[in-house]
């Protein structure tokens, strides 16, 4: 009977090494349960999406300040926050890039970047740079929308014109919110777009 | 020598430079070709012949991307004699073509081909060069005909470079 169980365990073993092995692509799905985090807000303070317990869900964004792209979304990210944020849906945005990599994401120079465009939302480091692979961001600016329960429910761009506001024609976040709020799935749940690949000491 | 020859390259630099922006002043094209939309850029990424492809996907502003150039540069020299073709696709700015790329290229002159895609309605497009493509660059695709393969990262080395190249022919 021992020798059932050893066996047995030894099956389950391999099984969830197979199982991870598998699994090559990490970072979130649509559907997925997105982790929470405590990271180092520009204020000093760490922050958690527990420390928001009346939001009906979060637009987290990893962004920084070095990237062109995520600068040209720099006031449409205020602007989306001031919007969404009254209706429970705040931006968090979460800087990846390593300092040592990107000096121009150190946590001062994003602490300046705040002040300067007066970032209304919380503005936090990656420090360590294990939120990011967590999520599976892999380009600044990068939205993941999440619901109450922390159920990713859209990742992709802002909207659909990066390089000129008034030419935008699909708000994809906005939009995502909106079916939310209705009760439905979004529309658009996965957008592409061109952004700067996420600052990381080599490997090896 | 080295202070003769630096001279050269810097008028040779300054001489391409104020071409270029006499060019622009003209109002005679670009020193690359332009694609406005994706559909007018498609039969760049459908060639059906004997010659390998490398397209690679860059902009001024992308560090990581200006400092693997040099090996697209190299590649373009030693492929001189063999069915290879590069092109670096910049996907600059409309507003930054004068104001960046047409500096950028006269201080930094590349060797292959430089082609500008436009196209700003990225999430259309992306998954027409690769859908293993999440947007971030530099971004690299090597074909031949209907093999292919996508680098969707910096190249750390110039072998790593020829290494997809001897990957596609295997």
């Amino acid at each position: 009977m021992k020798k059932v169980i050893g066996l047995w365990f030894a099956l389950v073993a391999v099984a969830l090494i197979g199982m991870s092995a598998v699994q090559t692509e990490p970072g979130l799905a649509v559907g997925d349960t997105a982790p929470d985090f405590t990271l180092r807000n520009i204020d000093g303070k760490m922050v958690s999406l527990a420390d928001f317990p009346d939001a009906k869900g979060f637009i987290v964004t990893f962004t920084c300040n070095t990237c062109p792209y995520a600068v040209m979304y720099e006031d449409r990210l205020i602007e989306l926050h001031q919007k969404m944020a009254a209706k429970g849906y705040p931006v968090i945005a979460i800087q990846p890039n390593d300092p040592e990599v990107q000096p121009g994401d150190s946590f001062e120079k994003m602490q300046e970047r705040a002040k300067e465009k007066g970032f209304p939302f919380a503005y936090l480091l990656d420090e360590g740079q294990e939120i990011y692979p967590a999520y599976g961001a892999s380009r600044t600016p990068h939205v993941f929308l999440l619901d109450k329960s922390r159920k990713v429910r859209y990742i992709g761009a802002i909207d659909d014109n990066p390089q000129d506001e008034t030419g935008v024609t699909r708000r994809y976040v906005e939009e995502a919110v909106a079916a939310m709020e209705a009760g439905n799935e979004p529309e658009l749940t996965f957008t592409k777009a061109i952004g700067c690949t996420i600052k990381t000491k080599k490997k090896g | 020598m080295l202070k003769k020859a630096i001279r050269i390259l810097g008028v040779v630099g300054a001489l391409s430079l104020s071409t270029f922006l006499a060019a622009q002043e003209e109002g005679t094209p670009f020193p690359f070709t332009v694609y406005e939309t994706y559909a007018d850029f498609a039969p760049v990424m459908a060639q059906d012949n004997d010659t390998t492809y490398v397209i690679n996907f860059w902009a001024t502003w992308c560090k990581p991307c200006v400092e693997e150039l040099p090996y697209f540069d190299s590649l373009h020299v030693n492929v001189a004699q063999k069915p290879v073709k590069v092109l670096l696709v910049s996907l600059d700015f409309r507003r930054d073509l004068t104001r960046k790329l047409v500096p950028f290229l006269a201080e930094h002159p590349l060797k292959p081909p430089v082609a500008v895609l436009l196209d700003g309605k990225y999430n259309d497009w992306i998954d027409k060069v690769s859908t293993e493509w999440d947007g971030a660059i530099p971004a690299t695709v090597v074909y031949q005909g209907g093999k292919r393969i996508f680098h969707g990262e910096q190249f750390s080395s110039y072998s790593e470079l020829t290494d997809l190249l001897a990957e596609l022919k295997q």
